[in-house]
């Protein structure tokens, strides 16, 4: 195998990688709603609007090795991660919650579930995306090398 | 082989979603069972309304709201149930007033019931629900035309709906709602088990199921 080759592949990975952790947070994403039945507040939604499209987005990006995937899907993982920030904040009572843009219906700073004593739904959705923009910096990083 | 690893991949995601929700519905159905044996009076308080022989051995609680569509659709077709299975079925109502406003058609409800109204006044509710409770154009103010019909005293349905037994009692279910996790209404529990897909046919079956169990 070529060291060329061996790049390519490794890249392939790293962009499988990304895809499989939108895809298992999206997954993660409907089970909360449609299994469990909690339903969506406003700024789950707005996060779940960057999160949902990158499963196609990289998906196609895979399915013959797109050049450029970075440059699509970056905004999106970036934009999610600023309202994934917001929310944990919001969630944790740094940022007051009088401030909060929720109308009536869902509030955004019920806490439903609690792993292990400390880990929130925002908490979990804020990671994700921060591992996906680390995953995407690495993948421009190596092609632009 | 690379695009052959993501149609594997895709489709241990899609199997694994769905291995996962089968096994939180299952979950969600032993806890509630459980709790149909262990504090069953989350599922029928003193105050809850019910229908049916005292001797019935199958139980349809139903969290419901007055102002809810999919409710007034429900209520004939679990009472041609009840009508097929004479005795056997018990009917308890339990409120989950999740519209806007609700509250207050529940409040009617249990002023109603102190006249022993309370099932006229109910269905006299659901059918004339699209008047008032259209969800454009919500009129709230417009079922007092309908009430007279069922033979209530008004005046006393106006002094009664300031009882504030009646706050109490609505929180009390909205508060067993939640611990029973029904998010929308109609929400059906037979002897326990909740109904998990929602629909006539599904409710139909989870009824003839516990009939024949209870009944052989």
């Amino acid at each position: 195998m070529s060291p060329s080759t061996q790049k390519s592949n490794m890249n392939w990975t790293v962009l499988f990688l990304c895809w499989l952790l939108v895809s298992g947070s999206t997954a993660g994403s409907i089970f909360f709603s449609s299994v469990m039945e909690f339903a969506p507040c406003v700024l789950c939604w707005y996060q779940r609007i960057c999160l949902f499209p990158l499963v196609l987005i990289l998906g196609v990006g895979l399915i013959s090795f797109e050049k450029n995937v970075v440059k699509y899907s970056l905004p999106l993982a970036i934009a999610g991660w600023l309202v994934a920030l917001y929310h944990t904040l919001l969630y944790s009572g740094i940022i007051p919650t009088s401030i909060q843009p929720c109308s009536q219906g869902v509030s955004c700073t019920e806490e439903y579930i609690d792993l292990f004593g400390f880990i929130t739904i925002p908490m979990l959705s804020l990671f994700s995306f921060s591992i996906l923009i680390a995953l995407l910096l690495i993948l421009h990083r190596r092609m632009t090398k | 082989m690379k695009n052959a690893l993501l149609v594997v991949a895709s489709f241990a995601l899609i199997f694994g979603f769905m291995f996962a929700s089968d096994w939180y519905k299952e979950r969600q159905a032993e806890k509630s069972s459980f709790m149909a044996q262990e504090n069953a009076e989350t599922f029928i308080r003193e105050h809850s309304e019910a229908l049916g022989s005292d001797d019935a051995k199958v139980y349809i609680v139903e969290f419901m709201d007055p102002a809810c569509e999919t409710c007034a659709a429900f209520a004939p077709f679990v009472k041609q149930m009840m009508a097929k299975n004479p005795g056997k079925i018990k009917l308890v109502l339990r409120y989950a007033p999740f519209h806007d406003g609700a509250d207050y058609f529940v409040t009617m409800l249990e002023a109603a019931k102190k006249q022993g109204k309370y099932w006229e006044t109910l269905d006299a509710m659901f059918t004339s629900q699209p008047y008032w409770a259209s969800h454009s154009n919500p009129q709230p103010q417009r079922v007092w035309e309908f009430l007279p019909a069922v033979g209530l005293d008004m005046e006393r349905l106006k002094k009664d709906m300031k009882d504030p037994a009646i706050a109490k009692l609505i929180a009390q279910d909205i508060a067993d709602a939640k611990t029973l996790n029904v998010h929308k209404t109609p929400g059906y529990f037979v002897n326990g088990r909740p109904l998990q897909e929602f629909g006539y046919q599904q409710l139909y079956d989870l009824v003839q199921s516990e009939l024949q169990a209870v009944y052989q």
